[in-house]
């Protein structure tokens, strides 16, 4: 659509622009405030500069954390993409069935965080869990509170259980927008199953796709409520993603100022991948709106 | 045998829904248990199917009050994204203005901050303006990530109407607001319908920024879920029925957007 220009279109915006700036900018400079400075109590602060930063930067707590970020958020990636568009390839397409399929899998998405991470909680216990009754009485080694493979798995497990309808559901919005008469062409031609998924069905969810990562990316790089529930960081600090690390550091310890800069360049690496992800969507809307 | 059935349409959404339900089931089994069968041995189903666990909810204030202020934040926080995300996705898809892509991506980069980060400092501002432990506290905060998301996604139904439809109220002599309340909302009603489904559902799913803005008179009942974990301990029966009762909301709301919720997932850019 041509959009023309007109600067008093500001006015309309000007409500978002103060709401925000109230809620993220004044907690952000709080945040920048004590990155750079130091505190022995009695609110006496003085100026550090950039020695938490350092300190952070090249702290083995912080790397820890990192690697176990970036694994899981691409092992969440790497299960809950290709399964969410092998699952809404094969969803009905019209119909009470295919409302019903949205309905019941829209479900684990509206559960409150922690009530997903009690769910979960519940449903692998050994001794009440219908999943850990069922895996000790497989003969399966599974405790979750003390290995930490069982630990990882269940929250991988979860993540799926939760998530994974998010890409289904965008992925069918995608399929539902092609006509019918592709399908027809292709049958013509004599397309094989593949080269229909490939030339028609993918290019027409890439989109959609690209949404779902970037999505899928920022939500369970943030994650904090579900793990901290299940497994509260354990055992030893073989769950403790980012988050939960800095919860642990800012409240639990009070280290205010290495805190603020673990803050900022957690910020910072959210903010890089997510804009590449946005440049790439948005190019794509205008290439499609030529 | 089982790869012949995965390769069948119809099985896959079968087994991942059955996937799903299972451990929905089991709570709603836990929440059907009292304390003594939960623990007592394991069955696959309530042996006497009680209600006590939702009575002990539905009565004691220090539980079902905890449902009232999730619902009272949830409900402010979805009016206020709303009443100042329309007209900002007006002015987006409609106009161009100073600085309009960079606004929009900061607007969207709220959506990205871990709210991890921003735990401490709006505990701080809250307090600071004596808002601390109000409904209003929490709502504001939570705009913090659904007004952006709210903005995105009336932008993207939003430049699905056509242009002519402003230009031509303009000349029957609608005033913007006439034409923007009287002819331009119902036109996206859906579009409305599935932001408020989005801001509904993310502030009622959120727990660490709600939790910490509060103590008593506007604790969420995530909040009182987790108190009872790590205090009585045990009264597995109860909290599962809480949890249960924590899903119907979302469930009823579902079913109100269920048309459209494809759609608004992929942000009204389908």
């Amino acid at each position: 659509m041509q959009r023309q220009t007109n600067q008093k279109a500001w006015f309309l915006v000007l409500p978002v622009f103060l709401l925000v700036a109230f809620s993220a900018i004044i907690p952000l400079m709080t945040v920048v405030n004590y990155s750079v400075q130091d505190s022995f109590g009695n609110n006496e602060f003085y100026w550090v500069g950039s020695e938490w930063f350092v300190e952070i930067l090249n702290s083995e707590r912080f790397h820890s954390a990192l690697g176990r970020q970036l694994l899981f958020s691409g092992l969440v990636l790497a299960i809950e993409v290709p399964l969410g568009i092998f699952i809404a390839l094969r969803m009905p397409k019209k119909g009470w069935a295919a409302s019903a399929c949205l309905v019941l899998m829209a479900l684990p998405l509206l559960i409150p965080w922690n009530v997903v991470g009690t769910i979960w909680q519940i449903f692998a216990r050994e001794d009440i869990g219908l999943l850990g009754h069922t895996l000790a009485a497989l003969g399966v080694d599974y405790n979750y509170t003390q290995g930490p493979l069982a630990a990882w798995v269940t929250v991988i497990v979860m993540d799926v259980w939760h998530w994974t309808s998010l890409v289904v559901l965008l992925c069918y919005a995608g399929l539902s927008s092609i006509p019918d008469a592709f399908y027809q062409a292709a049958r013509i031609d004599g397309a094989s199953r593949w080269a229909v998924f490939r030339y028609i069905q993918l290019p027409k969810m890439k989109r959609v796709l690209l949404i779902a990562v970037l999505l899928r990316f920022m939500d369970s790089f943030m994650i904090y409520t579900e793990p901290f529930v299940v497994t509260g960081g354990g055992p030893g600090n073989a769950t403790t993603f980012l988050s939960i690390d800095l919860v642990k550091m800012a409240i639990g310890q009070f280290d205010l100022g290495p805190a603020a800069a673990f803050s900022l360049v957690y910020f910072l690496i959210v903010l890089l991948v997510s804009w590449v992800f946005y440049t790439v969507v948005t190019a794509q809307d205008a290439e499609a709106k030529k | 045998m089982i790869w012949h059935m995965i390769k069948n349409i119809r099985f896959t959404p079968i087994f991942y829904i059955i996937f799903l339900m299972l451990p929905i089931y089991w709570l709603l089994t836990m929440s059907l248990k009292t304390n003594a069968e939960i623990l007592g041995g394991f069955s696959l189903w309530p042996a006497n199917p009680t209600l006590a666990n939702f009575k002990t909810i539905l009565t004691d204030a220090s539980w079902y009050s905890g449902y009232i202020n999730s619902t009272i934040y949830v409900v402010l926080n979805t009016v206020i994204s709303l009443a100042v995300a329309l007209p900002a996705a007006y002015a987006f898809s409609r106009y161009r203005f100073l600085g309009d892509k960079h606004l929009f991506f900061w607007l969207l980069s709220n959506r990205m901050a871990p709210p991890a980060v921003f735990v401490l400092p709006f505990f701080q501002l809250y307090s600071s303006i004596g808002l601390f432990d109000t409904h209003i506290a929490v709502a504001l905060a939570h705009t913090l990530f659904n007004v952006p998301l709210a903005v995105w996604i009336l932008e993207g139904f939003m430049s699905g109407v056509p242009k002519e439809i402003d230009e031509t109220a303009q000349i029957d002599g609608y005033s913007f607001s006439a034409f923007f309340t009287r002819i331009f909302m119902p036109l996206i009603g859906s579009g409305i319908g599935v932001a408020a489904f989005f801001c509904f559902m993310f502030s009622w799913v959120e727990l660490l920024i709600a939790r910490t803005l509060t103590s008593v008179d506007a604790k969420p009942i995530a909040a009182v879920m987790t108190r009872t974990v790590s205090a009585s301990g045990l009264d597995w029966g109860v909290l599962a029925a809480a949890g249960i009762l924590t899903i119907v909301p979302g469930a009823i709301v579902i079913w109100f957007v269920r048309n459209h919720i494809a759609k608004g997932f992929a942000l009204g850019r389908v």
